[in-house]
């Protein structure tokens, strides 16, 4: 441009730089949904979620799974009108055994858990009475303050593992025998790593546990925290109010129709809040356990956006409409077209 | 509250006024905190947020950590408080800036230099050339022998052109030695923000000259951060000082504008804190109820007997906190920043920077773009906005004869020439009314040539013409007006200028012939401002016919005229005019009934056309922006022919059979009311029809129908796409534009000069075009623009883009919160 030359040299500092973002002209690219692209990804979302619902499905099949539910069973029929007081009676004989027999062979390891329902492990006042600073480290001993209600004995001595969730530990226990042998239960390794070596200090060791009101088990006092796994376990806190937690592992096979014998301490009190107990034995695969929820979810959403894609296909076949037409729009829809429009 | 000033009196005047201490700070180091903090806590969404996250506070209820609300507060706070530190720390830069600046002024008969805040009202103030005015002065002494002194204003009002300074009579002639020494008094009303009017009286105290009372205008003034230029030295005496100067009382800070999209959140935050507090009382006496049913059967938990008396309230708090983040804590920040953003985008935008002047367009208001595309009437100006405002003589009408009808253009036509060469004496009376009647300024550039410095358009239009046509304006030295005609110059003396005013519609100037020492009256102005007064022999038909002819082809026209005048009646009326000019009370109206006297009996030479030109691209963008459904009135002070013909050439309204003009029009209420109603029927039978009806209204049955028949005015207004408004003042703009506001209609009203302010400033969106007649407009508007055409773009892309991302924003911000409030609470 001749001429413009002084002029574009004056005005140079009052337009401002050009940029492609200055200039919204960034390249931008926004998927319109049209009829094919809507079917195709339809299509390709259950194409491949049916077949990955069907292989959970099956991956959880194999799991086998034994469920007993013992805390009916395993009060007296003398007591069962008073459970509460039977559990809390000191006196009375606790034990009970069940037996039930092995559907299909399990191969070990078989994981053994017990099963709480309607237990808030979860709720506020239950979960923050805890003091992982004192769980940690022997010189954190004094450090209860969150403990509260559970934090030191009536002298004021603080509680070594302290808190209401320490206070209330499980205090059931299983002993298992197949045809007259005991089934050897391992309980090491059923904690996180993680806890055991950061979270409970090799060097804290309880005191002044379960003095006083008398909530779960015991714990030994010669032992450190970090070999607790017990107590690691229940530290850490379930989510939901129905939970299961490992107690250990028997790592023999047990074959199909063997019958096993189940010796119950049964302990904890779940009568006060209407709980239930129920120990299970699983095997995994390599979806974990038991868990058909996976499968039946990808099945299900695989199953509608088929369900749709053929929907669409079919409602595309025998009704279509142009793309982008304007007359659909909703404030054209209502008037009547107008000539010369 | 009056105001007298003894000039150069160090003693009385020392306290009695303001020192000239500018401030615009809004903050002291000492009350930086506090007033901040009430300033923001006085909005509810911080209050709300201050009690949440005072409760959280208290660790029995708070279910989460306090510094989850008490981070983003704090931030949010430091954030605004600092972006308001840092504008008040540039602010307080530069009024030390201008504190610190040293002036010369004289104190006890001496010339000192001192710092410009320590200027009292009183003292004198010496300037030289490009000197900034520090404080609001009445001139009494220049360099000029004629008193004369220019400025610029453009800090002031934005008008870039030169304006000339008088000082007063009773100064004229001193020299420095007596400027020194110089007592007197000032009258003068108390500070206010009118740039426009200063009615004073000066009075020199003996021994000084005669102790006659001087009338002031604002002619007389030179007022804070105008610039003296063109001068070499002028002095003048403070009489307003620090911030009760003109442009002081002028600054202020606008009332915000809330735009639809906020009210909208605002309703909405209210809307989900009524929600939230359901939540809380349900799912609070639900808690309630299932602690003391169930939890209490839990003894692992150890729930206490016995209960402290907020026992009752702690579940629902705590509810309350958990949903405290249900209304977004950062939205408002985040829009502020996206808004900035969007106004950075209208600035940056390649394809509205004005090709002719390089002016990128430009968003002042940076909060309301999103209501850009929400505006469903425009009103818009017509000169200068839909026109370029460059004027161009085209066509004129002298003493009956036609000029320029066969080529369009009066400076080529073969007749005109000749009978200037020829000397006839109405054509000569009719160029010498143009080269003399007006306030243009010839100034010399450095090659020679003249160039002509004028407030009005028109009148530089029929300066040049008459140059072209020989009659050249040389010079303007005072009151002395030089002319060159066919090589021979020609001296006036200019005895009084009665100055165009908007009621008056005309102005006039009273000069004497140098040569012949012959008083004469020139005059020129509206037809009905001209015509009416012509001598009662004088057959006005044919100039009547000229303006409309003229009219219908869209040009602006003028009539001229001139009488001669006695040397008895001049003197007489003088007296008078000068009693009325410095009068403090109702001046203005006093000095047009004044002029009145003088402007009768006029022997009309002629009519003058001037052409308009339309902007390039209005008819498509006035089509577009139609087509979206936003509906146009055209708002003028021009006639009502001339705004029909352009509205015609723009899209503005159809031609007959497609379209139909309705006229609302009469003189008296009944007529008026009449019209108005039969103009109601008829719209309200052909809204069914495809056809685009619009109505014309002019000033006088505008107020008729604004003051007795709003209600149905209103209901017109909200039938008619289209208006056509005429002849209406800056006031009636506005009353427009409330009018429609008032119906719920979001507004955005544009134009480029002084008289659309006040209808941009009321309207929910004002956009200014950065034309020829000042920036007047678009200081005061939300948005400049350079052309018309750009406001395409401003409302269909900028606004469009802006509402959809504030859209996007606020709908994302409140379902996040509100999705991260539903986990927490489950």
């Amino acid at each position: 441009m001749p001429g413009s030359d002084s002029t574009a040299h004056k005005s140079k500092s009052r337009r401002p730089k050009y940029s492609q973002f200055s200039q919204q002209e960034l390249p931008a690219f926004k998927l319109i949904l049209t009829p094919g692209y809507v079917i195709s990804t339809f299509i390709v979302v259950g194409l491949i979620f049916v077949p990955i619902g069907l292989i959970s499905l099956f991956a959880s099949e194999t799991v086998v799974e034994i469920v007993d539910r013992y805390d009916n069973e395993c009060i007296p029929k003398d007591f069962r009108d008073n459970r509460v007081e039977f559990i809390k009676n000191k006196q009375t004989n606790k034990s009970c055994t069940r037996t039930f027999t092995v559907p299909k062979q399990m191969k070990s390891p078989i994981f053994i858990y017990y099963q709480l329902e309607n237990f808030y492990q979860n709720h506020r006042r239950y979960v923050k009475s805890r003091s992982d600073k004192q769980l940690q480290s022997k010189k954190n001993a004094a450090h209860i303050r969150e403990c509260k209600p559970m934090g030191e004995t009536d002298n004021k001595d603080p509680i070594i593992p302290c808190g209401l969730i320490a206070w209330s530990l499980f205090n059931d226990t299983y002993g298992f025998s197949v045809k007259g042998k005991d089934l050897k239960v391992n309980k090491r390794d059923i904690a996180w790593g993680s806890d055991k070596n950061y979270k409970f200090g090799a060097d804290v060791f309880p005191k002044n546990f379960q003095v006083g009101d008398v909530g779960g088990k015991s714990l030994n006092s010669s032992i450190p925290l970090s070999e607790q796994e017990d107590l690691i376990v229940w530290m850490r806190t379930a989510a939901l109010s129905t939970f299961r937690k490992l107690y250990g592992k028997i790592e023999d096979d047990l074959q199909a129709n063997d019958v096993i014998t189940v010796v119950i301490e049964n302990n904890y009190n779940t009568y006060d809040f209407k709980g239930t107990k129920s120990l299970v034995l699983s095997t995994t695969s390599w979806i974990g356990g038991k868990n058909d929820f996976l499968g039946v979810t990808f099945i299900t959403i695989g199953g509608i956006c088929l369900f749709l894609a053929i929907t669409f296909i079919l409602l595309y076949v025998i009704k279509p409409r142009p793309l982008g037409d304007p007359s659909y729009l909703s404030w054209n829809r209502n008037s009547t077209p107008t000539p010369g429009r | 509250m009056k105001r007298y000033i003894y000039i150069n009196d160090d003693e009385t005047s020392q306290d009695l006024y303001c020192a000239n201490r500018l401030s615009n700070r809004k903050y002291t180091l000492m009350n930086f905190l506090p007033k901040n903090l009430w300033e923001q806590f006085s909005r509810f969404m911080n209050q709300y947020f201050l009690l949440i996250a005072c409760l959280q506070l208290w660790s029995l209820i708070t279910p989460v950590n306090p510094a989850s609300t008490w981070g983003p507060l704090i931030f949010i706070f430091a954030v605004s408080a600092t972006k308001e530190a840092w504008d008040d720390y540039n602010r307080y830069l530069s009024d030390k800036k201008a504190n610190e600046k040293e002036v010369w002024v004289v104190k006890q008969g001496i010339k000192k230099l001192i710092q410009s805040q320590d200027i009292r009202v009183g003292n004198i103030v010496w300037l030289r050339e490009n000197d900034e005015v520090p404080c609001d002065l009445v001139l009494i002494g220049t360099s000029d022998p004629q008193g004369v002194c220019y400025v610029e204003t453009a800090a002031l009002d934005g008008e870039t052109d030169l304006k000339t300074r008088l000082i007063p009579a009773a100064c004229m002639g001193m020299d420095f030695e007596l400027l020194h020494k110089i007592k007197g008094v000032i009258e003068c009303p108390g500070p206010d923000k009118d740039i426009r009017r200063f009615d004073g009286n000066l009075r020199l105290l003996p021994p000084f000259i005669d102790n006659d009372v001087c009338p002031l205008t604002i002619k007389n003034t030179i007022l804070q951060s105008c610039y003296l230029r063109n001068t070499e030295w002028a002095c003048g005496v403070a009489v307003y000082t620090g911030n009760e100067t003109k442009l002081g009382m002028t600054r202020g800070i606008p009332e915000p504008k809330l735009t639809a999209v906020d009210a909208m959140i605002d309703k909405l935050t209210g809307a989900i804190f009524v929600f939230q507090i359901v939540v809380v009382i349900v799912l609070g006496t639900a808690g309630n109820v299932w602690k003391d049913t169930e939890a209490r059967k839990q003894w692992y938990v150890l729930y206490p007997q016995e209960f402290p008396w907020y026992e009752l309230l702690v579940i629902p708090l705590r509810f309350e906190l958990l949903c405290s983040i249900m209304i977004p804590i950062s939205i408002k920040v985040s829009l502020d920043l996206v808004k900035s953003l969007y106004a950075k985008f209208i600035d940056w935008d390649y394809e509205m920077i004005d090709p002719e002047t390089d002016t990128p367009s430009h968003a002042t208001n940076t909060a309301i773009s999103e209501d850009l595309a929400q505006v469903e009437y425009i009103l818009t100006d017509k000169t200068g906005t839909l026109t370029e405002n460059r004027m161009i003589f085209r066509r004129c009408c002298i003493g009956g004869i036609f000029y320029g009808n066969e080529t369009g253009d009066a400076l080529k036509d073969v007749g005109l020439l000749n009978a200037i060469t020829s000397g006839s004496p109405d054509v000569i009376r009719f160029l010498t009314v143009m080269a003399v009647c007006n306030t243009v300024i010839p100034a010399k550039s450095k090659a020679g040539a003249i160039l002509y410095k004028a407030q009005s358009q028109d009148e530089e239009a029929l300066v040049h013409a008459a140059a072209q046509l020989h009659m050249v304006l040389v010079n303007k030295n005072a009151s002395i007006l030089e002319i060159k005609f066919n090589g021979s110059v020609l001296q006036y003396e200019i005895l009084e200028t009665l100055e165009f005013t908007s009621d008056r519609k005309r102005m006039s100037v009273v000069v004497k012939d140098c040569h012949s020492g012959n008083i004469s009256l020139l005059s020129k102005g509206a037809d009905e401002a001209i015509l009416p007064y012509a001598h009662a022999g004088q057959q006005t038909r044919t100039f009547v016919e000229a303006v409309e002819q003229y009219s219908q082809l869209g040009l602006r026209t003028l009539c001229l005229a001139w009488r001669e005048v006695e040397e008895d009646e001049y003197q007489e009326w003088s007296l008078m005019f000068k009693e009325a000019s410095s009068t403090l009370i109702d001046r203005e109206w006093r000095i047009a009934e004044v002029c009145q006297r003088l402007e009768h009996d006029l022997k009309v030479l002629g009519v003058t056309a001037i052409e308009d030109r339309l902007q390039d691209g209005v008819p498509e963008t006035i089509e577009t922006l139609r087509k979206a459904g936003i509906n146009f009135w055209m708002l003028t002070g021009d006639k009502q022919n001339t705004a029909i013909q352009i509205a015609l050439s723009c899209n503005f309204i159809s031609p007959e059979p497609k379209g139909q003009l309705l006229s609302i029009d009469g003189k008296t209420e009944d007529e008026v009311c009449r019209s108005l109603e039969r103009v109601l029927l008829t719209m309200r039978i052909t809204t069914s029809e495809p056809k685009d009806v619009a109505f014309v209204v002019d000033g006088w049955a505008l107020e008729i129908a604004l003051k007795h028949y709003r209600k149905a005015f209103t209901e017109l207004a909200i039938l008619s796409r289209t208006a056509i408004c005429c002849r209406v003042t800056p006031s009636q703009k506005a009353q427009l534009v409330e009018l429609l506001k008032s119906c719920d209609y979001r507004t955005l009203a544009i134009g480029d000069g002084g008289n659309d302010v006040r209808m941009i400033q009321k309207a929910d969106i004002g956009v200014g075009i950065s034309g020829r007649e000042g920036l007047q407009a678009a200081r005061a508007a939300d948005y400049s623009i350079g052309k018309f055409r750009f406001l395409k773009r401003l409302i269909l892309v900028h606004g469009r883009y802006s509402y959809n991302r504030t859209a996007f924003l606020s709908q994302y911000s409140f379902y996040k919160s509100l999705l991260i409030c539903f986990i927490q609470i489950l």
